[in-house]
């Protein structure tokens, strides 16, 4: 057991990480050279300051008509975002074994607080996961992928909150936590969460169209 | 759990359309799986393989456009559903569709999306759904495969370089013609033809000469009074419209385009002027120009809109008493969310009429008039389509009619197709103008 979890926490870590930044830069720059070869206009059209001016709008919580239309779900997925990309950063769980490897450390939230916004993640899970089954043009749209995707998005939260309280076979469920944090990071740069990188670019490029070209709002 | 890849719907079946029906039935599997896969390799790539794999299947599109919401809602119309019928399908298949698959596709992407842009206002990431349809009727395209009435237009387009088949003699006449009879109006009034040198090159759509000479004559009446040195080409060119830019015959598309500005360019104008047109103005501004490699186009274009609104606002043109009945104003796609008109065309609107009601939502998120895109020159098989298609259109209109409007103002002509069947259909009891209309009604005329 003790192995187990030197590996899964140890080799694997590096193994995952080299997977999401390698894969994510793979993915990055494949985009660029196929867009230089097959969409070189893009480059022309690209505009830095249009592009940051729509994606400021997107991710601004009520910034668009569109997110203002939905409030629910806006909330919903702007907590969710922030919270799956802050807790696994700022947790002190986490901190700690930075700190023990590699002697640095640096501030964290308060671990009532993270154990709060763990169930607030998993409970957006859920409500993505309903909104799925229950909102036709949702069903519509939905495969399998969709509902594997999710799981692997909810799976560290549900497993790092479940031995963060001790609750039977914790032990086991560390190392099961450990290697399904490991799975979401590696899976960013090859399933649809490569949305995460590729955001900037799609919103950035229509705004950027919207924008210089076509001088109007696109949000 | 997931839902089934795709259901045949029965209903491109039911229409008949020997564009579609003979062109399927020239189709092999092998065939198609050869074009498509040439196409796909030799003309996309990082945009649609982007816009595909970033797409989190989310649904936020959906309420964006006005096919799906005059549907009640019924998620084959909504932007991504369309997607998901054809784009994810063909990728997932590696091109290895049917024919019927392909009848289904031309139907989604030519009549049943107006390639309006307003789902990229919906959707967080922005993806380009008008893009994607466009890629669907390219494939259609180079398959044989498009609805008979608009790929008429397109050898319209292709054999006389304007829309309508109408022969060079016959525009030059038409342009005489209303000069004489604008003359009975304005007696030192002139269409000038050939002026070289000339400040504006005035283009229009071939409709104007084939059904709507009036809108020639009201324009000669606005450039006339406001003193603008103006011409019109003698030659092929003059047409700025452009559906093969939506039928996907970009190879065509590049010829008119080229057409337009080489003739631009021989009269030495200084910019060219168009019409109250919005597709034409898509074709001219945004799309044609890229396909020849023009950033920007290669000359300045001004819409009819925009034009207006320099003329007022220089005081070119004076209003001798204003419109008294209640104006609405209908927002174009390719006009607003194509170039930001939205706010000179108020200015336009508020300078001519005494009343102006906007109609909900407005500006950039106005809905489509579903004429355009092509959609209205697929034929008057898909009439009922386009009808059904845009109820939240006769709602919309409903509800600024009850506030007070009696007019609406539609600077494009496509809007005026769409909604003069909207209005007629669902009994709504408005009147229809162009801005050129009203302008003309109200200016102060020479003698
Ligand atoms: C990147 C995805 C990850 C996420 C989203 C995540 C999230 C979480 C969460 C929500 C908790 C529970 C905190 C609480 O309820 O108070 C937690 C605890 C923990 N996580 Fe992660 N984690 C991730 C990856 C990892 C990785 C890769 C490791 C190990 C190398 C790791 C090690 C731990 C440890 C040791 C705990 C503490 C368990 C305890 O308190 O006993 N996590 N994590
Ligand atoms: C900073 C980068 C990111 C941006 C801008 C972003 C943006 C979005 C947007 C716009 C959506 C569409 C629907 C919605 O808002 O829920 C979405 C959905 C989603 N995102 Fe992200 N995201 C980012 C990072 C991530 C990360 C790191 C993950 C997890 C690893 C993630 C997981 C998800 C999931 C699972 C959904 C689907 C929800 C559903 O099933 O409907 N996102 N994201
Ligand atoms: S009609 Fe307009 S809103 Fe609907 S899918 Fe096409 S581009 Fe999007
Ligand atoms: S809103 Fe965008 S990401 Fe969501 S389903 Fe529509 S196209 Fe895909």
């Amino acid at each position: 057991m003790h192995d187990i979890y030197n590996f899964v926490s140890g080799p694997l870590v590096w193994v995952s990480f080299v997977i999401f930044f390698g894969g994510s830069l793979y993915r990055l720059i494949s985009m660029a050279v196929l867009a230089r070869k097959k969409d070189v206009f893009v480059y022309e059209y690209m505009s830095l300051k249009f592009g940051l001016r729509s994606i400021l709008h997107w991710i601004i919580p009520f910034g668009t008509v569109k997110w203002r239309k939905n409030p629910l779900f806006t909330i919903v997925t702007f907590t969710f975002h922030v919270c799956i990309i802050f807790i696994p950063i700022f947790l002190s769980a986490h901190i700690i074994l930075w700190k023990e490897s590699w002697d640095i450390s640096w501030w964290y939230i308060s671990d009532t607080t993270v154990d709060i916004l763990a169930v607030v993640v998993i409970a957006s899970c859920i409500f993505f996961l309903v909104r799925r089954i229950v909102l036709p043009e949702v069903k519509y749209l939905t495969s399998v992928s969709d509902y594997v995707i999710l799981a692997i998005v909810a799976a560290p939260f549900i497993t790092g909150f479940w031995t963060y309280h001790q609750w039977a076979g914790f032990r086991v469920m560390g190392i099961i936590h450990i290697i399904a944090g490991e799975i979401m990071l590696a899976s960013i740069p090859f399933t649809r969460l490569i949305h995460m990188i590729f955001f900037p670019f799609t919103r950035g490029y229509m705004g950027s169209e919207f924008g210089a070209i076509r001088h109007a709002k696109d949000w | 759990m997931a839902e089934p890849a795709i259901k045949r719907s029965d209903e491109s079946s039911k229409i008949v359309d020997e564009g579609i029906d003979k062109g399927i039935a020239r189709l092999t599997p092998e065939k198609i799986e050869q074009v498509i896969n040439k196409v796909l390799a030799a003309e996309t790539g990082a945009r649609l393989k982007t816009y595909v794999e970033t797409c989190v299947h989310c649904g936020l599109c959906s309420e964006a456009c006005h096919y799906y919401l005059s549907h009640d809602n019924d998620p084959k119309f909504s932007p991504a559903g369309k997607v998901k019928q054809t784009i994810w399908e063909i990728l997932k298949r590696k091109g290895k569709v049917d024919p019927e698959f392909i009848r289904d596709a031309s139907r989604i992407a030519s009549t049943e999306c107006n390639l309006c842009r307003r789902c990229a206002m919906y959707c967080p990431f922005g993806i380009d759904i008008a893009y994607l349809m466009s890629v669907v009727r390219r494939l259609c395209h180079m398959l044989g495969v498009t609805q008979l009435y608009i790929q008429d237009t397109a050898h319209s387009h292709s054999a006389t370089l304007n829309q309508m088949w109408v022969k060079e003699d016959e525009w030059i006449d038409t342009l005489f013609w209303q000069e004489e009879e604008a003359q009975d109006e304005i007696s030192s009034l002139r269409i000038p033809i050939e002026k070289e040198g000339s400040e504006i090159f005035y283009s229009v759509i071939a409709p104007e000469p084939k059904f709507r000479a009036q809108l020639i004559y009201q324009a000669a009446v606005i450039m006339n009074a406001a003193g603008v040195d103006f011409t019109m080409p003698a030659t092929p060119g003059w047409d700025n419209s452009d559906q093969c830019m939506f039928t996907g015959d970009y190879e065509m598309m590049g010829r008119l385009k080229k057409v337009h500005f080489e003739t631009a360019m021989r009269l030495k104008v200084k910019r060219i002027v168009m019409g109250e047109c919005g597709h034409a103005f898509r074709s001219v501004y945004d799309v044609g120009n890229r396909w020849l490699a023009w950033k920007m186009p290669p000359i300045p274009v001004t819409h009819a809109v925009e034009f207006y609104y320099e003329l007022l606002k220089q005081g070119k043109i004076k209003i001798a008493k204003k419109y008294d009945k209640p104006v609405t104003f209908q927002d174009p796609c390719n006009i607003i969310r194509g170039k930001g008109l939205h706010e000179k065309a108020r200015y336009v609107v508020d300078a001519l009429c005494e009343e102006f009601i906007e109609m909900h939502p407005n500006r950039e998120h106005n809905y489509c008039c579903c004429a355009g895109g092509g959609v209205i020159n697929t034929g008057p098989q898909y009439k009922m389509k386009r009808i059904k298609g845009n109820r939240i259109k006769a709602e919309q209109l409903f509800a600024t009619k009850t506030r007070g409007a009696k007019v609406i103002i539609a600077p494009c002509h496509n809007c005026h197709g769409g909604i003069e069947d909207i209005l007629h259909h669902y009994g709504l009891d408005m009147e229809l103008h162009f801005l050129g209309d009203i302008i003309y009604k109200v200016m102060e005329k020479p003698v």
